[in-house]
């Protein structure tokens, strides 16, 4: 793999990555020297077999956790040295989560889910309604604002958590698998939904997936086993 | 018992949620024996009060006195065994604050009249030949860290002046509840001392050949009195002591009242414990139940487990409150005792064991009840 | 930026049966915390009451209570011409001379006896004490065993109603009227001619314990202090008639202060424990939507301020719950003994607004304690895992 210093549309770049964990005496390598490039507008598939450190990988690109060397930049910052305060700071301004088990708040809205990425930022009422419509309407899902989760079907969920994803415009979305618990037909939707994402508005989605079919959608796709990455399926050819 | 370890896991598994449910008793159970502490306090005359000893007093107030005559008289009544005398004396030492209660006493019948104090012969012997000497209960003499020998200065009240005592001995008592705080000096001293009414004292107390027949021997004395200038009232020791609560108001109802507040927020706090913990081993539950574990054994292991938290907790509660008791009285003297009673103890014991078995009851019928298939599905 | 209440607000109502424990907890300590200061404060206010800014009480040199002093009558004629002494519209001085003697007479609930305080005192009792207004029949007539009584008194003895006679020091007294002292301790109290007093009670008959004397203005005290201790007939000192009742409640009220604080203390220490639990098992059953929260970028501190607030927003709804229900209390009477001066003595609970804001604020005390450490908790977990809701 080339190892160059970020070019202009590169916007993640992820250099010798390790992530080891201590349990006693035992020292765990979930991550083992990973190195990738991520692109604008690309739609990534992350996938390999349980244990293989996939999440592991989207965590530490997410500024959940922090590696145990290496450097993850992300436009130019690397976030493997930000923490505390900043850190957190940073994954509002940058990130759009997307999780298997949506984590849409029960006791609010689908409008109030929504919105809760602004409330990090000053917009102003009116402003965070526009855009909390806007987001709303781009999921299809305008009509169903006033409607707490329970109300809405697992795909419609789903939809929700993807328009707060999107809601704070975010330099890339990251999905946890993200169909996870769907039906087929709902998962469908959803891969729809983010194919779209990328190519009519441009978002840079990467997803964790064990779903072959969501990482056909993809247009790279990335192995782990064991913690090393490789762009091979196992016995596959590039 | 072989189901300990099953046991000590389950305790040790939300270790927080354990040490709050081990906490709430022991808070409870502490309130308790300080309610115990204070109920204590206020019925101590009750408690020690003689069964063979009778108060007889002014009928008309307490502060009323009576003549010194009237001693010879008693005894003359063959319900009567023996007969002492007693004066409040009020006075202050150094500032009212440091309030114990003084007695002018018959010094030839005091002492037998009351076995349950103790002086060692030659401190009395010394008391008795000394006309201004007095002997103090142990309490007040830790108190204020007097010595024997030590000169007394107390500042009369209801009399005049700066009267001066000298310690010639201490009093001890064998029981927790037996008062050990009082002053007693020379009937003798303040008769000679005193600037009115001379010959009289506060209350006699008498000693009755038959306890059983205390009703006759109360109305006997009080007849022999009934239309002289100084009538009097008899009642037992007993009485006398509860006459005295009573006017501080219904205590015990305030006790019992807090104490109920105390024991039904205990049971909330137990009991949502105890359900929530055996909600979340739902599967567990069902997999003892596959195993072969009968109904009655997972509803014994529930009641077990809450009984555990219970005994934990209830020991520790009343370990500190004892603790506590023995650092000494708050109101610094206010309270005539300050001790935790083995009614008191043995009363939360039971507390404890019932509020565990109460707490568990419920989760562990639910426990009991659940249905395998049911349970599995659960996540 | 801070987490909307609202996420609070609905959670509490989401899971209201699960805020029960800290609820109750909450509320029972707050109710007993505001019972022991209503019962401290109506015992307080029913003694210093019945003093007067416009009244001092003139003692023997040194006593520290009615009981401990004595004034003859001499005395009190002196004093009466001291400055500073009111006078009524014919010229004499306003004042009265005054014995208090302790009774053991039945009461009424229990037919036990109870110490009852009678007080002789002059023909111008009436009109030095302004708080003290006939009701029912007349003032007695000097110089006859006849008795007023107060209306707690009234209440709470056998046989004391209007016209009857009692038996008390050997003589019978007749009750010629029932007096309002507006429930301070003459409430309590049984009033009859001082000089009467003192024969039943076989006390010198010019002898009394105290003076209370009307001040022509409350500045007129220091004038009157002076004239009295510099005046070599006298051996008396004067106080203000407010002070000595002040006094008078000290040890009392000191004893339900102490009572009440560890009593209070120890439950207040439980009801942490109630929040606790009902704060750790909330955090617990939110585990996801609290990494969630962050996830989106909310602070850890953001996530502790949100919890806490939580805690205190249960903290309150368990203290206004439990000021509610100890609220009929307030006015209720009751009795005990005053130990100084050995007699009985009725007040009223007395719940004022202060004390409903200290029982609140205690109330908020405990739910901060009981939410910080599982707020901090929730602000300290693994984000990852809780994500996939392990």
């Amino acid at each position: 793999m080339a190892k160059d210093p970020q070019t202009q549309d590169e916007l993640i770049t992820v250099k010798n990555l390790h992530k080891k964990y201590t349990r006693g005496s035992e020292i765990i390598e979930v991550l083992n020297d990973v190195n990738l490039n991520i692109h604008k507008g690309d739609f990534v598939a992350f996938m390999g077999p349980s244990g293989s450190g996939k999440t592991t990988l989207l965590n530490l690109l997410g500024g959940l956790d922090l590696p145990t060397s290496g450097s993850i930049l992300v436009e130019g910052e690397d976030i493997a040295v930000m923490s505390g305060k900043r850190l957190t700071a940073w994954r509002a301004r940058h990130v759009g989560f997307i999780f298997q088990l949506y984590n849409l708040i029960p006791v609010m809205t689908a409008f109030q889910n929504v919105e809760l990425p602004l409330l990090l930022t000053r917009l102003s009422k009116e402003n965070r309604r526009r855009h909390v419509e806007t987001a709303l309407a781009i999921v299809g899902l305008a009509d169903r604002m006033d409607h707490y989760p329970r109300q809405l079907s697992g795909g419609q969920e789903q939809r929700v958590a993807i328009a707060r994803a999107i809601v704070a415009d975010p330099t890339f979305l990251l999905c946890d698998e993200p169909t996870g618990d769907l039906d087929r037909k709902s998962a469908n939707e959803i891969l729809d939904l983010l194919t779209r994402l990328v190519a009519e508005h441009g978002k840079t989605v990467l997803m964790v997936t064990h779903d072959p079919l969501a990482a056909k959608r993809a247009g790279t796709r990335f192995y782990l086993e064991k913690g090393v990455l490789t762009d091979n399926s196992p016995g596959e050819e590039e | 018992m072989k189901y300990l370890p099953l046991l000590l896991v389950n305790l040790s598994r939300k270790k927080i949620r354990t040490i709050l449910t081990i906490g709430s008793f022991a808070i409870a159970l502490f309130l308790f024996g300080l309610l115990g502490v204070i109920d204590s306090a206020f019925y101590q005359g009750v408690d020690v009060a003689g069964v063979d000893r009778l108060i007889v007093r002014n009928k008309t107030s307490l502060i009323m006195p009576l003549p010194i005559a009237y001693k010879q008289r008693l005894l003359q009544l063959d319900a009567v065994k023996d007969v002492t005398f007693a004066s409040w004396f009020g006075g202050v030492y150094q500032e009212p604050k440091n309030f114990f209660p003084q007695f002018a006493v018959d010094v030839d019948t005091y002492r037998t009249m009351y076995p349950e104090f103790t002086v060692a012969d030659d401190q009395w012997e010394a008391f008795v030949n000394d006309r201004q000497g007095c002997i103090v209960g142990r309490k007040t003499l830790e108190r204020f860290g007097w010595k024997i020998g030590d000169r007394i200065p107390i500042q009369a009240s209801i009399y005049r002046g700066v009267w001066d005592f000298t310690i010639r001995g201490v009093y001890d008592a064998r029981r927790d509840a037996d008062d050990t705080t009082q002053f007693w000096f020379q009937y003798a001293y303040l008769n000679e001392r005193t600037p009115f009414q001379k010959d009289f004292v506060g209350w006699y107390t008498v000693r009755i050949t038959n306890p059983d027949k205390a009703p006759e021997t109360v109305n006997a004395i009080d007849e022999r009195f009934a239309n002289s200038s100084f009538e009097t009232t008899t009642e037992t020791e007993k009485a006398f002591m509860a006459g005295f609560v009573k006017q501080f108001g219904n205590i015990k109802l305030i006790i019992l009242s807090v104490g109920s507040i105390v024991l039904f927020t205990l049971l909330l706090v137990t009991g949502s414990n105890m359900s929530l913990s055996v909600r979340e081993r739902t599967n567990e539950i069902a997999i003892l139940k596959t195993i072969g574990f009968g109904p009655e054994k997972i509803l014994a292991l529930v009641l077990l487990e809450s009984t555990v938290y219970a005994v934990l907790g209830g020991a520790m509660g009343l370990g500190l409150c004892e603790l506590f008791t023995l650092s000494g009285d708050p109101t610094n003297g206010l309270l005539p005792v300050f001790y935790l009673s083995g009614e008191t103890i043995a009363m939360g014991c039971g507390i404890t064991v019932l509020v565990g078995l109460v707490s568990g009851l419920i989760p562990a019928l639910i426990a009991m009840r659940l249905n395998i298939v049911d349970a599995m599905r659960r996540v | 930026m801070a987490i909307p209440l609202i996420y609070n607000i609905r959670s509490i109502k989401e899971r209201f049966s699960s805020t029960l424990v800290a609820l109750f907890s909450i509320a029972g300590v707050v109710a007993v915390f505001v019972a022991m200061l209503a019962m401290a404060k109506g015992f307080e206010k029913t003694l210093v009451a019945s003093g007067s800014p416009e009244n001092a009480i003139i003692l023997r040199g040194g006593a520290n209570s009615e009981m401990e002093s004595s004034i003859e009558l001499e005395q009190a004629r002196i004093i009466g011409d001291a400055p500073g002494v009111a006078r009524d519209p014919d010229g004499h001085p306003l004042m009265s001379w005054e014995v208090v003697v302790v009774a053991s007479l039945p009461l009424r609930s229990t037919g036990t006896d109870a110490n009852v305080q009678i007080r002789g005192v002059s023909k111008e009792a009436l009109a030095v004490r302004d708080s003290v207004k006939l009701i029912e029949g007349r003032f007695f007539n000097p110089g006859l065993a006849e008795l007023v009584i107060g209306k707690h008194a009234r209440d709470a003895y056998a046989g004391f109603d209007l016209g009857n006679v009692i038996t008390i020091g050997g003589r019978q007294w007749t009750i010629v009227g029932i007096f309002d002292a507006g429930g301070n301790t003459f409430d309590s109290e049984v009033w009859c001619d001082a000089q009467v007093l003192n024969q039943a009670f076989k006390r010198p008959e010019n002898l009394f314990q105290s003076v209370t004397v009307r001040l022509d203005s409350p500045e007129s005290l220091p004038r009157l202090k002076e004239a009295i201790s510099t005046d070599p007939r006298l051996t008396v000192s004067a106080k203000s008639e407010i002070a000595y009742y002040a006094d008078q409640s000290i040890m009392i009220t000191t004893l339900i202060n102490v009572l009440g604080f560890m009593v209070a203390s120890v439950m207040g220490i439980g009801a942490v424990f109630g929040a606790l639990n009902t704060m750790y098992s909330a955090i617990s059953a939110r585990n996801r939507e609290i990494a969630t929260l962050r996830a989106i970028g909310f602070s850890g501190s953001a996530v502790v301020v949100s919890f806490v607030m939580e805690s205190l927003l249960i903290a309150l709804l368990g203290g206004l719950l439990g000021a509610l229900l100890i609220l009929p209390i307030h006015g209720y009477t009751a009795s005990t003994i005053n130990w100084q001066t050995f007699s009985h003595m009725s007040f009223a609970f007395s719940i004022t607004a202060d004390i409903l804001v200290k029982g609140l604020l205690f109330a908020l005390f405990m739910g901060f304690f009981g939410g910080l450490f599982p707020a901090i908790r929730a602000a300290r977990r693994p984000i990852a895992p809780a994500l996939r809701g392990l």
